[in-house]
């Protein structure tokens, strides 16, 4: 690159940031996509507060916030993190599913089941911000 | 009885529970004249679910039904046991009527305080059929005690938003549900207050039961009464004040001004403390030593009940943890306030929330 064609990118560069735009990007996402993406996650997290708070996703009518209200102590940032109860390395959703067939005394979900997915979507957006921490305890 | 202690009450009790600890948390109220001394025991939050006719949620059963046990081995003999509210889940007949023959296998008298889980499905009128006025107050010993239901809410809330009574008390039952609002014992009550404690002297210790913390600590999941202050001020003529209160479902203690608070675990399930709310401002008093984070596979960890010793007006609050060390927490004459006996000064830190 030849210091004129140099001086003249910068130049470019300088004009872009005091106009405030961003150079354009190869293939960037359009904001229509954005838009969908955000949407489709933000009703994933409001169904998982559906769920959430539904009598019969287990079977005794007990909820997921009976006990965790806006989802406080699930902590999702610590996991993966060993379970002493369970002697092994866990995930959030095998613990979703210890809740889910104990205080609940329901049967456990599939991992790819949309309420699963739901539930660690609410769960997590109440802690958005907290730093990750797996293992954490 | 100035230096009751757990081995001393739960004399006998150790045949029946080998090996377990009891899950308490008892008052004692001892005075200068230690013939004035006295405790009693405090039941709360049992949270009875129907799940349909005569099945029941096992877990929160098991939670009174160990209450219940454990505060009939109390040895001496509480005076009486105060019952702090949420008999049910969502006010139903079965669930109160289940709660209530749960209790009527304790052998003192009990007094009741309403809870919202027991009012917003009919405003209380069945709690009330079967277990009398949801406010009033009685002498005990050279003390005054008052009951107050401080979990009423605006009227326009109460009569005008809900389709029904069921749909009224399903949004109030769900701590978080933001279409719910605040607690309060309202203009009505406090008239009342005003003119029972006008009669009392202001050298006699009053002793408060309410479900709410009549203090202010997270509005967001009702540990709160939005006229607090205006209580706190009709109290601030007395020179001891107790307040007890449920609803939290977790060990907290506070002192504001000549006022002690002190609130009761409960017997169904723990709750977190507020700040575990990543996304809110919460005003959990400095004061309080929390508890460890519940272990979830252990469905009794923290949850329980608690002993009560009257000490000279000031209480002494007995927790026993089922898994972890057990807690007292008592006025302590020298700071004027409640403390941790043990944690108190040197404070463990507690476990993180997580």
């Amino acid at each position: 690159m030849g210091i004129k064609k140099a001086t003249m990118m910068a130049v470019a560069m300088a004009a872009l940031v005091l106009t405030g735009m961003q150079p354009a990007r190869a293939d960037e996402f359009t904001q229509k996509d954005l838009e969908l993406w955000q949407g489709q996650y933000e009703a994933a997290v409001k169904k998982g507060r559906q769920v959430f708070t539904d009598p019969g996703l287990g079977t005794n009518g007990v909820v997921c916030a009976q006990c965790h209200p806006n989802a406080a102590n699930t902590h999702p940032e610590t996991y993966p993190k060993f379970q002493k109860q369970l002697g092994k390395v866990a995930t959030m959703a095998e613990m979703i599913n210890f809740c889910i067939m104990n205080p609940l005394e329901g049967k456990p979900l599939a991992l790819d089941d949309p309420r699963m997915i739901a539930i660690q979507a609410y769960i997590t957006e109440e802690r958005r911000g907290v730093p990750l921490a797996p293992g954490k305890h | 009885m100035n230096s009751l202690n757990r081995r001393d009450l739960l004399k006998g009790a150790g045949a029946l529970l080998a090996g377990a600890t009891l899950p308490v948390s008892l008052i004692e109220m001892a005075f200068a004249d230690s013939s004035r001394n006295f405790t009693f025991a405090y039941i709360s939050d049992s949270h009875i679910q129907q799940i349909k006719g005569n099945k029941f949620v096992r877990n929160w059963d098991r939670g009174l039904i160990r209450a219940v046990a454990e505060a009939n081995l109390l040895n001496p003999r509480p005076d009486f046991i105060f019952y702090g509210g949420d008999i049910a889940q969502l006010g139903k007949k079965a669930e109160i009527d289940h709660g209530l023959e749960i209790l009527s296998g304790l052998r003192d008298k009990v007094h009741y305080v309403m809870g919202e889980h027991d009012y917003y499905l009919d405003l209380g009128e069945y709690w009330r059929s079967q277990l009398g006025p949801d406010h009033y107050s009685f002498d005990h010993k050279g003390m005054h005690f008052v009951v107050l239901n401080s979990i009423l809410t605006y009227d326009d809330w109460t009569h005008n938003r809900w389709a029904s009574g069921e749909e009224r008390m399903g949004v109030m039952a769900g701590l978080d549900d933001h279409r719910g609002s605040p607690f309060m014992v309202g203009a009505r009550q406090r008239e009342w207050l005003k003119k029972d404690l006008a009669r009392v002297d202001v050298n006699t210790p009053v002793t408060i039961f309410s479900h709410s913390p009549l203090q202010k600590i997270f509005r967001n999941w009702n540990f709160w009464t939005e006229d607090a202050e205006q209580i706190q001020a009709l109290l601030k003529p007395f020179r001891k004040v107790n307040v007890f209160y449920g609803h939290v479902h977790q060990i907290q203690y506070n002192q504001i001004g000549n006022i002690s608070f002190h609130a009761a675990m409960a017997t169904a399930w723990p709750w977190p403390y507020p700040q575990s709310n990543a996304r809110a401002e919460s005003y959990l008093p400095k004061l309080t030593v929390p508890m460890n984070r519940a272990d979830p596979f252990f469905e009794r960890d923290a949850t329980g009940w608690q002993y009560i010793d009257i000490n000279s007006g000031n209480a002494t609050m007995h927790f026993s943890l089922p898994d972890n060390a057990p807690r007292t927490v008592a006025f302590n004459p020298a700071t004027g306030r409640p403390e941790d006996v043990t944690y108190q000064e040197h404070r463990i830190p507690p476990q993180f929330h997580y």
